[in-house]
């Protein structure tokens, strides 16, 4: 099979969105949901969130971010070429439903997964406050796509280049102490982010949900490696989740379980550097 | 009386360094010799022992007279993927325990002349089938190991518009994720898919029902569909220490090792741990599959921990046998209770305590209990859990009214119906984890069901 991709942009430095036509997957995707792609024959399966997607004209939104071997290449590509897999939409679908206020937590490229549920609070009727992040604000994405699903839209930036200087948990700390009564908070980004939104809201009886990103082979619960531990039991990230409830999540495990490749992650990088010269333009 | 012919095979200090087929088949000559032993009985008690009774004195008669074609065309009546059968069914349960000749001597080993003739039509090129006639009626098959693929090629051959849809992005199934090169080549398995496409089958990867469709649109969109998800959710055992780096499930080790070619990192992306010490629970094919590939992989040391003695083993023998060849250690009798903790929550040896049989249980075989104050630490740094498997339920999600039983398998009758109206369900999906015969034989069950309902 190939999948092919029809649009492809730099957001910010390291940070791509790509358009593939997938009709298929685009027609029963929903937000909260992600697929698995892999680049070519030798390619591994990497999971990226659905971002978006249009049924009408049969694509799906992913945004990544560069981290190592799999997602440098796949920055590389460009529109017209095409991708061995895409298999989606995976994983259950966030439950979205009119609950009154909803605060959306996005840190760096976990504002792409925050955006579609943003979206859909807002369309039934809740009330969307989203606070997104990044290290500075020339790291910052989709502020303007934030801005029109939000009813308001608060920024954080670690070194005070925009809005808020500091982090996004400052902000929910803030709005958790207000008036407003808060009825969930959704928060998606790296794991030691989505840990200090979990530890924040804990004293304040508020659900507060995450979407956790462990390593994945499959994606439909036949292999395991994306177990989670979530209040005690085992669950597969891939098929019980993504999402959880924060307070129940074992962030350490996660953390360390994420780790585990470091060193041939490293290894594949740099042979995959060797081949090709970091800065060449072939696909 | 005339003894088997032994199976060629690639050294034991030779293949653990390498995945090619161990196994390397008989020559022309030595299936010459072997087919002679055959008495061709008038009653063949071998044909009730396979399960998809193909006529075995009828292809080994074709290969005395040197007729290869015809031989592989006699066992092809009904077995779609002789070169796969003829290498990992478990022969000595199956065919080979009921030949008469087991009774004085040694049974006619059926598996490696099939294999042989398997092989044969392969090399010479298999030729490309006649398509058959329209019916113009649509079969959707949900998975594609061997009881999909089976169903596929039965329904494609009678004429139906058949469409395959695959999760992962091969098709082929345990065949192409979980058994191992060195014991199944995937280029096999490719051709046989390959086939199968020829006599019209359309094949969609990458396709999860269950999310990308539910089971109702299939219902919708086909006249009739076949269920072969197998049994792919690996169980745990639920002991401390079980989520630490470095513990696999062997669903996740074998499906690194051979669908993602992780015994080729770098070249290929996708990494596993190989490991110094790796432990491997379990005592089953799939056991051996595991721990045999972590050899390969290069480990120190590989044992199987297994809760049973060496006679309730329940891999193949000859297995068994390649394993221990190969230097795994067998250390039976022994369960693990707990998986000890290192730096950065890795693996650091597995706590186990000895076993002894006491009284038989439910399954006849002597239940293993634990010996109090036997706890003794193993070093590993590798464990791989090979405990079982059960059918994953993401094909029921979105979609009502499929009965299953209590373990999760879907309840079929003999016919393999499923409680919803044109629906057959076969193989592991149904039976739990089982074999490969097996599964085959249930989806060519299911194909002459859903042939029969779609000429009504
Ligand atoms: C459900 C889910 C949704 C995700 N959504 C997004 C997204 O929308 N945008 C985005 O930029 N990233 C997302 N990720 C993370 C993304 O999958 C990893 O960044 C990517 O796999 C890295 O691959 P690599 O080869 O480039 O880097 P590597 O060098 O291989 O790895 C970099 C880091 O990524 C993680 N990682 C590696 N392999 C995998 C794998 N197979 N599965 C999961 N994580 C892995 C590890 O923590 C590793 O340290 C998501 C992960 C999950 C599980
Ligand atoms: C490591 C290992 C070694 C083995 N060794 C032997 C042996 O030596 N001899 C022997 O006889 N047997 C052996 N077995 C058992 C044998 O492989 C299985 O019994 C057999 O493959 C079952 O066939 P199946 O068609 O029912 O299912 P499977 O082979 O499990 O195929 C099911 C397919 O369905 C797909 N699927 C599942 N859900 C969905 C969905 N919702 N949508 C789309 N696709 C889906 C899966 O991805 C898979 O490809 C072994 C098994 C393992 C794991
Ligand atoms: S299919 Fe299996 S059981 Fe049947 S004859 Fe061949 S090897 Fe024996
Ligand atoms: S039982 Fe043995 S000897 Fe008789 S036909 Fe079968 S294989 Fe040949
Ligand atoms: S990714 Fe394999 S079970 Fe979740």
């Amino acid at each position: 099979m190939a999948y092919k991709i029809v649009e492809k942009r730099q957001l910010v430095p390291d940070v791509h969105l790509m358009n593939i036509e997938a009709p298929d997957v685009a027609a029963a995707a929903k937000p909260g949901q992600f697929i698995i792609l892999r680049i070519d024959e030798e390619g591994e399966r990497i999971p990226l969130t659905i971002a978006d997607y249009d049924v009408d004209e049969g694509f799906v939104t992913i945004i990544f971010q560069e981290m190592g071997k799999t997602t440098k290449q796949l920055a590389k590509m460009a529109a017209g070429d095409e991708l061995q897999d895409f298999v989606g939409p995976l994983g259950k679908a966030s439950e979205i439903e009119k609950i009154g206020t909803v605060v959306l937590v996005g840190g760096g490229v976990g504002i792409a997964p925050v955006y579609p549920q943003a979206r859909a609070y807002r369309e039934i009727g809740n009330k969307v406050i989203s606070i997104i992040g990044a290290r500075n604000e020339s790291l910052l994405i989709l502020e303007d796509e934030m801005n029109a699903v939000s009813d308001e839209l608060l920024v954080a930036t670690d070194d005070g280049s925009k809005g808020h200087h500091g982090f996004v948990t400052d902000l929910v700390k803030e709005l958790l102490d207000g008036d407003e009564k808060i009825d969930r908070i959704v928060a998606i980004g790296p794991p030691i982010m989505m840990r200090a939104v979990a530890g924040v809201t804990d004293p304040y009886d508020v659900e507060t949900i995450v979407s956790l990103n462990p390593i994945m082979v499959d994606g439909t619960g036949m292999c395991g490696g994306c177990r989670v531990n979530i209040g005690g039991e085992t669950k597969f990230a891939c098929v019980d989740g993504p999402e959880f409830n924060a307070k129940d999540v074992d962030f350490n495990l996660l953390m360390s379980r994420l780790s585990l490749y470091r060193k041939e992650e490293m290894e594949s990088l740099e042979t995959y550097k060797k081949g090709c010269g970091d800065d060449c333009k072939c696909q | 009386m005339s003894i088997t012919q032994e199976m060629p095979e690639q050294p034991a200090d030779e293949r653990i360094h390498n995945f090619e087929e161990v196994a390397l088949g008989y020559t022309e000559d030595q299936a010459m010799l072997e087919a002679e032993r055959c008495l061709e009985c008038k009653k063949p008690k071998c044909v009730e022992g396979c399960p998809v009774n193909i006529d075995i004195p009828g292809f080994v008669s074709k290969m005395k007279e040197g007729n290869f074609e015809e031989a592989i065309g006699v066992i092809k009546k009904t077995n779609t993927l002789p070169a796969v059968c003829g290498r990992v069914c478990p022969q000595e349960e199956q065919c080979e325990k009921l030949c008469i000749l087991g009774k004085k001597s040694e049974p006619i080993s059926i598996g490696r002349l099939e294999r042989f003739c398997a092989d044969r039509e392969r090399e010479a090129g298999v030729k490309d089938p006649v398509v058959a006639e329209p019916t113009g009626k649509k079969v959707a098959i949900v998975g594609t190991g061997p009881a999909g693929l089976t169903a596929a090629s039965d329904l494609a051959k009678a004429g139906h518009s058949v469409t395959m849809f695959e999760a992962l992005h091969e098709a082929g199934g345990v065949l192409i994720y979980g058994i191992p090169e060195f014991r199944l080549p995937k280029a096999i398995v490719k051709e046989e898919v390959e086939y199968i496409m020829k006599l019209g089958a359309e094949l969609k990867v990458d396709y999860v029902i269950g999310r990308i469709k539910t089971l109702d649109q299939l219902e919708d969109e086909f006249d009739a569909v076949f269920l072969g998800t197998g049994a792919g959710l690996p169980k745990f055992m639920g002991i401390e220490g079980e989520n630490l780096n470095g513990v696999y499930s062997a669903n996740e080790f074998l499906t690194r090792v051979n669908l993602m070619k992780a015994y080729r990192f770098p070249e290929s992306d996708t990494p596993i741990k190989r490991g110094s010490h790796v432990i491997v629970v379990g005592g089953g094919n799939v056991a051996m599959d595991a721990a045999r590939s972590a050899r390969r992989l290069g480990a120190d040391e590989v044992s199987i921990v297994y809760r049973r003695s060496d006679d309730e083993l329940p891999a193949r023998r000859e297995e068994i046998e390649h394993a221990k060849e190969e230097g795994i250690i067998f250390r039976l009798l022994n369960n693990p209770v707990r998986i000890l903790e290192g730096e950065n929550m890795s693996v650091n040896g597995v706590e186990c305590i000895k076993m002894e049989l006491g009284e038989p249980d439910e399954s006849g075989r002597r239940r293993p209990v634990a010996v109090d104050g036997s706890e003794h630490v193993i070093d590993a740094d590798i464990v791989i859990i090979a405990i079982g498997t059960s059918p994953n339920p993401i094909i029921f999600d979105g979609s009502k009214g499929l009965e299953v039983t209590p373990w999760g398998t879907i309840v079929v009758n003999e016919a393999g119906v499923t409680s919803l109206e044109g629906v057959c369900a076969g193989g592991d999906a149904v039976t739990g984890a089982a074999t490969v015969i097996s599964a085959m034989g249930a989806g060519k069950q299911a194909a002459e069901t859903i042939n029969d309902y779609l000429s009504k």
